[in-house]
Protein backbone atom coordinates (compact mmCIF):
# COMPACT_ATOMS: atom_id res chain seq x y z
CA UNK A 1 0.00 0.00 0.00
CA UNK A 2 1.38 3.77 -0.50
CA UNK A 3 0.02 5.97 1.32
CA UNK A 4 -1.01 9.57 0.20
CA UNK A 5 2.59 11.04 1.17
CA UNK A 6 4.48 8.99 -0.56
CA UNK A 7 2.20 9.66 -3.94
CA UNK A 8 2.21 13.29 -3.19
CA UNK A 9 6.61 13.10 -3.69
CA UNK A 10 7.87 13.06 -6.80
CA UNK A 11 8.38 9.12 -7.98
CA UNK A 12 12.42 8.43 -7.44
CA UNK A 13 13.01 5.80 -9.83
CA UNK A 14 14.86 2.75 -8.21
CA UNK A 15 17.64 2.99 -10.59
CA UNK A 16 21.08 1.37 -9.79
CA UNK A 17 21.80 3.91 -7.09
CA UNK A 18 19.74 2.08 -4.85
CA UNK A 19 22.50 1.00 -2.28
CA UNK A 20 22.69 -2.83 -1.70
CA UNK A 21 21.19 -3.15 1.70
CA UNK A 22 21.27 -6.47 3.33
CA UNK A 23 18.06 -8.17 2.23
CA UNK A 24 17.78 -6.47 -1.26
CA UNK A 25 15.45 -3.51 -2.30
CA UNK A 26 12.70 -3.49 0.32
CA UNK A 27 9.61 -3.12 -1.68
CA UNK A 28 7.90 -0.86 0.91
CA UNK A 29 10.11 1.98 2.09
CA UNK A 30 7.95 4.29 3.08
CA UNK A 31 7.26 3.00 6.10
CA UNK A 32 9.93 2.05 8.91
CA UNK A 33 10.00 -1.65 9.03
CA UNK A 34 7.26 -3.51 11.49
CA UNK A 35 9.81 -5.06 13.59
CA UNK A 36 11.86 -2.19 14.34
CA UNK A 37 12.06 -1.32 18.29
CA UNK A 38 13.29 2.32 18.23
CA UNK A 39 15.59 4.89 16.83
CA UNK A 40 18.57 6.14 17.29
CA UNK A 41 20.16 9.70 15.41
CA UNK A 42 22.88 11.22 14.44
CA UNK A 43 23.23 15.26 13.22
CA UNK A 44 24.94 16.39 10.25
CA UNK A 45 25.84 19.71 10.74
CA UNK A 46 28.04 22.63 9.27
CA UNK A 47 27.18 25.71 7.58
CA UNK A 48 24.89 26.97 4.63
CA UNK A 49 26.28 24.84 1.13
CA UNK A 50 28.67 22.92 2.86
CA UNK A 51 27.02 19.74 1.61
CA UNK A 52 24.48 18.47 4.67
CA UNK A 53 21.68 17.59 2.24
CA UNK A 54 24.09 16.21 -0.08
CA UNK A 55 25.33 13.88 2.22
CA UNK A 56 22.28 13.16 3.56
CA UNK A 57 20.64 12.50 0.11
CA UNK A 58 23.50 10.03 -1.00
CA UNK A 59 22.89 7.29 2.06
CA UNK A 60 19.43 8.02 3.28
CA UNK A 61 17.56 5.09 2.41
CA UNK A 62 14.05 7.68 1.80
CA UNK A 63 13.93 10.31 -0.15
CA UNK A 64 15.41 13.30 2.36
CA UNK A 65 12.31 15.19 3.44
CA UNK A 66 12.70 18.77 5.20
CA UNK A 67 10.74 19.83 8.11
CA UNK A 68 10.46 23.37 9.79
CA UNK A 69 11.90 23.86 13.10
CA UNK A 70 10.05 27.11 14.31
CA UNK A 71 12.16 29.17 16.96
CA UNK A 72 11.10 32.27 18.32
CA UNK A 73 14.53 34.35 18.53
CA UNK A 74 15.87 36.64 20.89
CA UNK A 75 15.87 39.70 19.40
CA UNK A 76 13.58 39.35 17.15
CA UNK A 77 10.79 40.75 19.30
CA UNK A 78 10.14 44.12 18.59
CA UNK A 79 7.90 46.21 21.38
CA UNK A 80 5.33 48.32 18.44
CA UNK A 81 3.52 50.67 21.72
CA UNK A 82 3.56 48.52 24.37
CA UNK A 83 2.11 45.65 22.02
CA UNK A 84 4.90 42.56 21.33
CA UNK A 85 4.88 41.32 18.06
CA UNK A 86 6.57 38.03 18.26
CA UNK A 87 8.43 36.66 14.71
CA UNK A 88 9.60 33.39 14.74
CA UNK A 89 12.45 32.39 12.34
CA UNK A 90 11.73 28.91 10.16
CA UNK A 91 14.80 26.90 9.92
CA UNK A 92 14.07 24.16 7.53
CA UNK A 93 15.95 21.07 8.59
CA UNK A 94 16.81 18.03 6.05
CA UNK A 95 16.62 14.34 7.21
CA UNK A 96 16.98 10.65 6.53
CA UNK A 97 16.60 7.38 7.39
CA UNK A 98 19.13 4.21 7.29
CA UNK A 99 17.74 0.74 8.56
CA UNK A 100 20.28 -0.62 11.00
CA UNK A 101 18.65 -3.93 11.19
CA UNK A 102 15.65 -5.39 12.24
CA UNK A 103 15.02 -3.88 15.40
CA UNK A 104 16.67 0.00 14.82
CA UNK A 105 16.92 2.21 12.47
CA UNK A 106 19.09 5.56 12.82
CA UNK A 107 17.86 9.19 11.80
CA UNK A 108 20.22 11.42 9.86
CA UNK A 109 19.54 15.21 10.90
CA UNK A 110 21.32 18.40 8.89
CA UNK A 111 21.83 21.00 11.04
CA UNK A 112 22.81 24.44 10.16
CA UNK A 113 25.60 26.06 11.90
CA UNK A 114 25.24 29.29 12.30
CA UNK A 115 24.89 31.02 15.97
CA UNK A 116 21.38 31.99 15.45
CA UNK A 117 20.61 28.48 15.06
CA UNK A 118 21.61 27.51 18.17
CA UNK A 119 17.93 26.89 19.71
CA UNK A 120 17.17 24.56 16.89
CA UNK A 121 20.48 22.67 18.31
CA UNK A 122 19.76 21.98 21.62
CA UNK A 123 16.04 19.78 21.06
CA UNK A 124 17.88 17.70 18.04
CA UNK A 125 21.14 17.11 19.96
CA UNK A 126 19.44 15.95 23.02
CA UNK A 127 19.45 12.27 22.38
CA UNK A 128 21.84 11.98 19.59
CA UNK A 129 24.67 9.68 19.29
CA UNK A 130 26.67 11.92 18.02
CA UNK A 131 27.40 14.15 15.00
CA UNK A 132 29.21 14.41 11.78
CA UNK A 133 30.42 17.96 10.92
CA UNK A 134 30.74 18.75 7.68
CA UNK A 135 33.80 20.90 6.72
CA UNK A 136 34.53 23.42 3.06
CA UNK A 137 38.44 23.85 3.27
CA UNK A 138 37.57 26.83 0.65
CA UNK A 139 36.00 28.57 4.05
CA UNK A 140 36.90 27.10 7.11
CA UNK A 141 36.47 29.74 9.47
CA UNK A 142 32.29 29.03 8.27
CA UNK A 143 32.12 26.23 10.09
CA UNK A 144 33.72 27.25 13.53
CA UNK A 145 30.33 27.78 15.13
CA UNK A 146 28.92 24.63 14.13
CA UNK A 147 32.28 22.68 15.77
CA UNK A 148 32.16 25.42 18.96
CA UNK A 149 28.82 24.36 19.49
CA UNK A 150 28.75 20.57 19.23
CA UNK A 151 31.82 21.10 21.89
CA UNK A 152 29.30 23.14 24.37
CA UNK A 153 27.26 20.41 24.07
CA UNK A 154 29.25 17.96 24.71
CA UNK A 155 28.34 15.95 21.67
CA UNK A 156 30.92 13.91 20.31
CA UNK A 157 31.79 14.42 17.05
CA UNK A 158 34.08 13.47 13.57
CA UNK A 159 35.01 15.79 11.23
CA UNK A 160 34.69 15.12 7.56
CA UNK A 161 35.80 17.42 4.74
CA UNK A 162 33.97 17.33 1.86
CA UNK A 163 36.04 17.69 -1.04
CA UNK A 164 34.89 20.43 -3.54
CA UNK A 165 36.82 20.48 -6.62
CA UNK A 166 39.51 22.57 -6.42
CA UNK A 167 39.05 23.05 -2.38
CA UNK A 168 42.55 23.51 -1.29
CA UNK A 169 44.34 20.77 0.56
CA UNK A 170 45.89 22.06 3.54
CA UNK A 171 47.29 18.93 4.86
CA UNK A 172 45.98 16.59 8.25
CA UNK A 173 48.34 18.54 10.37
CA UNK A 174 47.40 22.32 9.67
CA UNK A 175 44.03 21.63 9.16
CA UNK A 176 43.39 20.22 12.65
CA UNK A 177 45.07 23.52 13.92
CA UNK A 178 42.97 25.58 12.08
CA UNK A 179 40.07 23.71 13.33
CA UNK A 180 40.98 23.68 16.84
CA UNK A 181 40.50 19.44 16.97
CA UNK A 182 41.86 17.05 19.41
CA UNK A 183 44.27 14.43 18.78
CA UNK A 184 41.48 11.94 19.00
CA UNK A 185 38.87 13.45 17.02
CA UNK A 186 38.51 11.76 13.57
CA UNK A 187 38.89 13.96 10.49
CA UNK A 188 38.28 11.88 7.00
CA UNK A 189 37.96 13.44 3.50
CA UNK A 190 34.74 12.47 1.84
CA UNK A 191 32.29 13.44 -1.48
CA UNK A 192 28.98 14.18 -0.16
CA UNK A 193 27.65 12.92 -3.29
CA UNK A 194 29.05 9.43 -2.96
CA UNK A 195 27.12 6.63 -1.27
CA UNK A 196 30.58 4.88 -0.03
CA UNK A 197 32.41 7.56 0.69
CA UNK A 198 29.41 8.89 2.85
CA UNK A 199 28.86 5.80 4.61
CA UNK A 200 32.58 5.69 5.22
CA UNK A 201 32.48 9.11 6.83
CA UNK A 202 29.70 7.88 9.09
CA UNK A 203 31.63 4.83 10.06
CA UNK A 204 34.52 6.88 10.89
CA UNK A 205 31.60 8.74 13.38
CA UNK A 206 30.87 6.24 15.15
CA UNK A 207 33.72 3.76 15.44
CA UNK A 208 35.48 7.11 17.76
CA UNK A 209 31.37 6.67 19.58
CA UNK A 210 32.94 2.96 20.42
CA UNK A 211 36.12 4.66 21.54
CA UNK A 212 34.85 6.92 23.76
CA UNK A 213 32.35 4.44 25.14
CA UNK A 214 35.27 1.32 25.78
CA UNK A 215 36.62 1.54 28.77
CA UNK A 216 40.36 1.10 28.00
CA UNK B 1 22.29 22.65 -1.98
CA UNK B 2 20.32 23.79 0.22
CA UNK B 3 20.43 27.53 -1.46
CA UNK B 4 18.79 30.39 1.17
CA UNK B 5 16.22 27.27 1.72
CA UNK B 6 17.27 27.16 5.05
CA UNK B 7 15.69 29.97 6.72
CA UNK B 8 12.06 31.83 6.58
CA UNK B 9 10.74 34.09 8.26
CA UNK B 10 6.96 33.65 9.08
CA UNK B 11 4.57 34.80 11.48
CA UNK B 12 3.36 32.80 13.89
CA UNK B 13 -0.37 32.23 13.55
CA UNK B 14 -1.44 28.99 12.27
CA UNK B 15 0.12 26.16 14.01
CA UNK B 16 -1.14 28.07 17.16
CA UNK B 17 -4.92 27.81 15.72
CA UNK B 18 -3.93 24.11 14.94
CA UNK B 19 -3.18 23.45 18.59
CA UNK B 20 -5.42 25.80 19.81
CA UNK B 21 -2.79 27.88 21.43
CA UNK B 22 -0.89 24.54 23.04
CA UNK B 23 2.78 24.99 22.76
CA UNK B 24 3.36 21.07 23.95
CA UNK B 25 4.87 21.92 27.06
CA UNK B 26 2.21 20.65 28.79
CA UNK B 27 2.05 16.66 27.30
CA UNK B 28 5.51 14.31 28.00
CA UNK B 29 7.34 15.06 24.85
CA UNK B 30 8.12 13.34 21.48
CA UNK B 31 11.16 13.49 20.11
CA UNK B 32 11.29 13.57 16.48
CA UNK B 33 12.67 10.23 16.19
CA UNK B 34 10.08 8.59 18.17
CA UNK B 35 7.91 6.42 15.73
CA UNK B 36 4.75 6.12 15.72
CA UNK B 37 1.70 3.77 14.54
CA UNK B 38 -1.69 4.29 14.15
CA UNK B 39 -3.39 0.86 16.45
CA UNK B 40 -6.32 0.99 14.12
CA UNK B 41 -7.23 1.36 10.30
CA UNK B 42 -10.01 3.21 10.95
CA UNK B 43 -9.98 5.74 13.67
CA UNK B 44 -13.53 5.70 15.33
CA UNK B 45 -15.69 8.63 14.83
CA UNK B 46 -15.39 10.02 18.84
CA UNK B 47 -13.58 11.44 20.40
CA UNK B 48 -15.18 14.63 19.75
CA UNK B 49 -11.48 16.57 19.83
CA UNK B 50 -10.40 14.73 17.09
CA UNK B 51 -9.91 17.61 14.46
CA UNK B 52 -9.36 16.89 10.69
CA UNK B 53 -5.40 17.79 11.59
CA UNK B 54 -5.49 14.56 14.02
CA UNK B 55 -7.26 12.82 11.09
CA UNK B 56 -4.48 13.53 8.42
CA UNK B 57 -2.08 12.21 11.00
CA UNK B 58 -3.95 8.75 11.47
CA UNK B 59 -3.64 8.44 7.66
CA UNK B 60 0.18 8.80 7.59
CA UNK B 61 0.22 6.61 10.59
CA UNK B 62 -0.76 3.13 8.92
CA UNK B 63 2.54 1.64 9.47
CA UNK B 64 5.80 2.80 11.83
CA UNK B 65 6.74 6.47 11.09
CA UNK B 66 9.09 9.11 12.89
CA UNK B 67 7.17 12.53 14.17
CA UNK B 68 10.11 13.97 11.70
CA UNK B 69 8.70 12.22 9.27
CA UNK B 70 5.45 12.71 9.72
CA UNK B 71 5.90 16.60 10.24
CA UNK B 72 7.51 16.59 6.74
CA UNK B 73 4.65 14.79 5.13
CA UNK B 74 1.96 17.30 6.67
CA UNK B 75 4.07 20.27 6.19
CA UNK B 76 3.86 21.32 9.57
CA UNK B 77 6.45 22.14 12.17
CA UNK B 78 7.24 19.23 14.56
CA UNK B 79 6.14 21.07 17.46
CA UNK B 80 2.55 21.32 15.87
CA UNK B 81 2.69 17.64 15.19
CA UNK B 82 4.31 16.47 18.61
CA UNK B 83 1.07 18.43 19.96
CA UNK B 84 -1.63 16.12 17.82
CA UNK B 85 0.33 12.98 18.43
CA UNK B 86 0.10 13.61 22.22
CA UNK B 87 -3.66 14.31 22.08
CA UNK B 88 -3.72 10.72 19.40
CA UNK B 89 -1.57 8.82 22.43
CA UNK B 90 -3.88 10.36 25.43
CA UNK B 91 -6.88 8.81 23.44
CA UNK B 92 -5.32 5.24 22.49
CA UNK B 93 -5.57 6.05 19.11
CA UNK B 94 -1.34 5.36 18.60
CA UNK B 95 1.24 3.47 20.23
CA UNK B 96 4.85 5.07 20.19
CA UNK B 97 8.38 3.53 20.44
CA UNK B 98 10.76 6.09 21.98
CA UNK B 99 14.36 6.30 20.61
CA UNK B 100 16.98 4.63 21.93
CA UNK B 101 17.58 5.29 25.73
CA UNK B 102 19.82 7.59 27.18
CA UNK B 103 21.76 4.37 28.70
CA UNK B 104 22.11 2.53 25.94
CA UNK B 105 23.25 5.05 23.33
CA UNK B 106 26.77 5.15 25.24
CA UNK B 107 26.54 1.45 25.34
CA UNK B 108 28.97 -0.70 23.06
CA UNK B 109 27.30 -3.54 22.07
CA UNK B 110 24.42 -0.73 20.86
CA UNK B 111 26.58 1.33 19.04
CA UNK B 112 28.52 -1.55 17.55
CA UNK B 113 25.05 -2.74 16.29
CA UNK B 114 25.02 0.56 14.42
CA UNK B 115 28.62 0.13 13.06
CA UNK B 116 27.90 -3.07 11.42
CA UNK B 117 24.31 -1.86 9.89
CA UNK B 118 26.62 0.78 8.50
CA UNK B 119 29.18 -1.42 7.05
CA UNK B 120 27.05 -4.16 5.69
CA UNK B 121 26.01 -1.30 3.75
CA UNK B 122 28.95 -0.70 1.78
Amino acid sequence: MVSKAASDQPVVPHDAAQPGAGGGPDPEQHYVRSSVAGAAKILVVGPLGVGKTTLIGAVSEIKPLSTEAVMSQAGARVDRGGERTKTTTTVALDFGRITIDGELVLYLFGTPGQQRFLPAWRELARGALGALALVDTRDLEASFDALGHLEDLGLPFAVAVNAFPGSPDHGEQRLREALDLLPQTPLVVCDAREYRSSVQALIALVSHLINAAEPT
Amino acid sequence: MTGQREERTTPAVRPYVITRGRSGAASPELPWETLVVAVAADPPAGPSGLQPEHRRILGHCQGLLSVAEIAAHLGQPPSVVQVLLGDLVDWGLITTRPPVPAAERTDVTMLRKVLHGLESRL
